[in-house]
C-alpha cells in the first residue's frame, strides 16, 4: 500500500476541468484515507493510530469523536452536465428512504431535491441539488427546545432521533426547507439511518460514512459535479478551489453560513 | 355599595353534572382525536412537511394567548387599584389558568412524540424561545396561582398586590415569547417581524376579554345569579378598545410588509389572492371579527347582554381566524429560496402549499377548548371564584 497525499503536491490549478483533477485528487486521498483506515482499524469505528500529516478523512473517524478543527462542507458545481436524480436516489438509497406506504406526497420525506430555477427576466435557467446546508448558524440547532436538532463540531447538522418530541419547529425555522417529519410508522430502516413515526429528519452529510472514512452517498453519485472535504484545511481541493473561484451560498443573506457551497448559481 | 360575597357554583345539581359531562365529553373526543393521529401518525391529518403546524397550533396558540389575557381583569384590579374590577378577579385567575392548560394540552398532543415529555421537561436548550416558553408556561401557572391564593386566603391579602404585580409582569413575558415563536423565523416572510411579538400581547387582550366576557355571563345565567349592568358595561367598553387596538396592529403590521419589497409579496398573498386566507382575513377576521363586534358593542346595541355575547363570540372567531392566516397561511406562502426567480422541484419549492384540516385536528384543538371549560366548572364549583352577586349595588364602587 502506497502511501502518496498527491493532493498536496500538485500544484494544478482550479478552473472548471482542473476542479475535477482536483476532485480526483480528493478521491485519491480519501481513498487512500479509507484504506489506511481500514488497516489501522481492529474493530469497526475504533482505530489504533493514525497517520502522522495527512488530513484525510479518516484521520478524522470515531476513535476522538468528532473535531472542530474540521468543518465538513461541500462544493456543488451546478455547470456540469450532470444528472442529479442520481444523486437523489444514491441518497434514497443511503438512508432507505421512499419506504412511506400511507404518506401523501407533499408529506414524504426528502434529504436531498433537485430545485429547477429561472429568471423570469432574463430566461435563464439552472438545476442544482439542494439538502441540508448544515449552517454554522444553523436556525433548527438554536430553536430546538431538547438539543435534539444539534451541530457536530465538524459542522455536520444532525438530529438525535432520541430526543426529539417531533415538535417540528425546527422545520418552521429551516429556510431551506430541507427537513422532513416522518408521518408514519416506519420498518426495515437502514443500520444506519434509525428513522421513526413522529420525529423529524434531514440530509446528515451521511455522517456515519464520513465516520467510516467514505464520501456522502451523494458526492459518490455526482460523478464529480460535488466535492467533499474540509473547508477549514487550505490544502483540500474543496478549500483550494473555493479560495481561488469563490463560491456562493444559497440565502447568503441570512448569514448563516452553510456548509454547502455552490458555483454557477 | 354592598358587601362582596364569594360563593361556589351549586355542584350538585342536574345543569352542573349536564355542563360537566358535556366539556367532559368535548375534552374526550379530542383526546380519542390525538390518539387516533399518534397511533397512525401524522399521515392522516392535512399537515406535511409544507404546512408543518396546521389546526391544533391555530386552537393551542389562541387558547395560550388569550390565557394571559383572560388575566388582564386581575392585573387591571390588583396592579392598577380599579377596585370595581377586584369582583372579578378571582375568575380571571383561574380561568387563566384553564385556559392556558387547554392550549398546552392541544400543544402537548400534537407533538410527533408526546410520550417524551419528560424530554421537553428536563433536556433545555436555552437559545431556543421554545424552552423558554415552556419554563413562562409552567411559572405562569405557578405565579397566577399564588396570586389566587393570596386573593382567597385572608391572611395572604396584603400580598395580592405584589404577586398581581408579579403575574402582570409574567404574563407580558410569556405573551411576548409566544409571539416571538414565530417573530424569531427569519426564515418565512410572514413572521419575520419584531411587530408579532407586542401584536400578540394586544391579541390577547382581545381574545381573553372576549372569551372571559363569555364565560362570566354565562355562569351568571345558568346559576341565577345577579349581573348587573355596571360590569358588563365596563367590561364590553374595554372590550371594544382592545378590539380596536388589534384592528391597528394588523394595519401597521400590513402597511409596513408592503413597504418592504421583500416582504410585499406575503402582504399581497394574505390580502388579494391567498384564496381561503384572503377570504378568512377580510371576511372573518376584519368583518365579522373586528368591525361587526365593535359596531356591536358601541352601536344602539351595546346595553343588550345577547349582543355583546354575540359579539364576543364573533371576536373569537376572528381571532381564530386572524391566527389561522398567520399560522397557516404564513406557511402555505411558498418560501423565498431564491428570491425574484421562479422556482419548483419535487418537495413543492415556489408553490402555495395545500392544506385542508382533518377532522381529528379540528377535534383536537376543540378538546382544548373542552379541557379549558371542564378545567373551569370544576374550579368553580370547588372553590369560592365567583361572587354569590355581581349586582350594581356590589359592583359599583359609587353606587348605594
Amino acid at each position: 500500500m502506497t502511501i502518496n497525499n498527491e493532493n498536496k503536491n500538485n500544484g494544478e490549478t482550479a478552473s472548471s476541468a482542473e476542479s475535477s483533477i482536483n476532485l480526483e485528487a480528493s478521491r485519491r486521498n480519501f481513498i487512500f484515507g479509507s484504506v489506511a483506515a481500514a488497516g489501522l482499524t481492529v474493530a469497526p469505528g475504533m482505530m489504533l493510530y493514525q497517520t502522522a500529516n495527512a488530513r484525510s478523512l479518516s484521520d478524522f473517524s470515531l476513535k476522538d469523536g468528532a473535531s472542530s478543527k474540521v468543518r465538513w462542507g461541500m462544493l456543488v458545481n451546478t455547470t456540469k452536465e450532470v444528472d442529479w436524480n442520481k444523486c437523489v436516489e444514491a441518497c434514497n438509497k443511503e438512508h432507505g428512504l421512499g419506504n412511506e406506504k400511507d404518506s401523501r406526497d407533499d408529506q414524504k420525506t426528502q434529504y436531498i431535491r433537485v430545485v429547477d430555477v429561472k429568471n423570469k427576466g432574463t430566461g435563464y435557467s439552472m438545476s442544482l441539488p439542494v439538502m441540508c446546508q448544515h449552517c454554522e448558524n444553523a436556525p433548527c440547532v438554536d430553536v430546538c427546545p431538547t438539543g435534539a436538532s444539534m451541530k457536530r463540531a465538524d459542522g455536520i447538522v444532525l438530529v438525535d432521533r432520541h430526543r426529539c418530541i417531533g415538535c417540528r419547529y425546527c422545520m418552521m425555522a429551516c429556510p431551506y426547507k430541507a427537513r422532513s417529519f416522518v408521518h408514519e410508522v416506519l420498518t426495515d430502516q437502514t443500520e444506519n439511518t434509525p428513522r421513526g413515526k413522529g420525529c423529524v429528519e434531514s440530509c446528515n452529510m451521511c455522517v456515519s460514512r464520513i465516520d467510516n472514512g467514505q464520501e456522502p452517498a451523494c458526492v459518490e453519485a455526482s460523478e464529480g459535479a460535488i466535492i467533499f472535504g474540509d473547508l477549514n484545511d487550505p490544502e483540500t481541493p474543496i478549500a483550494k478551489i473555493l479560495a481561488k473561484h469563490g463560491g456562493k451560498q444559497i440565502r447568503a443573506d441570512l448569514k448563516l453560513n452553510p456548509g454547502v457551497h455552490y458555483q454557477g448559481i | 355599595m354592598k358587601k362582596l360575597h364569594f360563593l361556589e357554583v351549586e355542584g350538585n345539581t342536574k345543569g352542573f353534572y349536564s355542563f360537566l359531562g358535556l366539556f367532559g365529553l368535548i375534552s374526550l373526543i379530542g383526546v380519542l382525536a390525538a390518539y387516533y393521529m399518534e397511533h397512525n401518525g401524522h399521515w392522516v391529518t392535512g399537515m406535511s412537511n409544507q404546512v408543518i403546524w396546521g389546526t391544533p397550533h391555530v386552537f393551542a396558540i389562541f387558547l395560550i394567548v388569550a390565557a394571559s389575557g383572560a388575566l388582564n381583569i386581575a392585573s387591571i384590579s390588583s396592579v392598577f387599584a380599579k377596585t370595581s374590577y377586584k369582583p372579578l378577579a378571582r375568575l380571571s385567575g383561574i380561568l387563566a389558568i384553564s385556559l392556558l392548560s387547554g392550549g398546552l394540552v392541544v400543544l402537548l398532543l400534537d407533538l410527533g412524540r408526546p410520550d417524551r415529555l419528560i424530554v421537553a421537561m428536563t433536556q433545555f436548550n436555552f437559545v431556543s424561545i421554545f424552552t423558554w416558553n415552556i419554563l413562562l408556561y409552567t411559572g405562569f401557572m405557578g405565579i397566577v396561582g399564588i396570586y389566587l391564593w393570596t386573593m382567597m386566603d385572608r391572611p395572604y391579602n396584603n400580598l395580592t398586590k405584589k404577586a398581581g404585580m408579579a403575574a402582570f409582569i409574567w404574563r407580558l413575558i410569556l405573551t411576548t415569547g409566544t409571539g416571538s415563536i414565530f417573530g424569531f423565523l427569519i426564515a418565512r416572510e410572514a413572521y419575520d417581524s419584531a411587530l408579532l411579538a407586542p401584536m400578540f400581547i394586544i391579541m390577547s387582550f382581545s381574545f381573553g376579554l372576549a372569551f372571559f366576557l363569555l364565560f362570566l355571563m354565562g355562569s351568571y345565567k345558568y346559576t341565577q345569579r345577579e349581573l348587573g349592568d355596571y360590569i358588563v358595561n365596563r367590561l364590553k367598553n374595554l372590550l371594544g378598545v382592545f378590539v380596536a387596538a388589534v384592528l391597528y396592529f394588523v394595519i401597521i403590521y400590513h402597511v409596513t410588509n408592503l413597504y418592504s419589497a421583500d416582504h410585499r409579496g406575503i402582504t399581497q398573498f394574505i390580502l388579494t389572492s391567498g384564496g381561503i386566507y384572503t377570504f378568512l382575513f377580510w371576511v372573518v377576521q376584519i368583518a365579522l371579527g373586528s368591525l361587526v363586534p365593535l359596531a356591536l358593542l358601541y352601536g344602539p346595541t351595546g346595553n343588550n347582554r345577547t349582543m355583546v355575547g354575540t359579539a364576543s363570540v364573533l371576536i373569537i372567531l376572528g381571532g381564530l381566524a386572524q391566527l389561522y392566516v398567520i399560522i397557516i397561511g404564513g406557511q402555505a406562502y411558498p418560501m423565498q429560496l431564491f428570491p425574484g426567480m421562479e422556482v419548483s422541484s419535487s418537495f413543492y419549492d415556489g408553490v402555495v402549499a395545500v392544506y385542508a384540516p382533518s377532522l381529528p385536528e379540528f377535534l383536537l384543538g376543540l378538546g382544548g377548548v373542552g379541557v379549558t371549560l371542564l378545567l373551569a366548572t370544576i374550579a368553580i364549583a370547588a372553590m369560592k371564584f365567583l361572587p354569590a352577586s355581581l349586582s350594581d349595588e356590589v359592583a359599583d364602587p359609587h353606587g348605594k
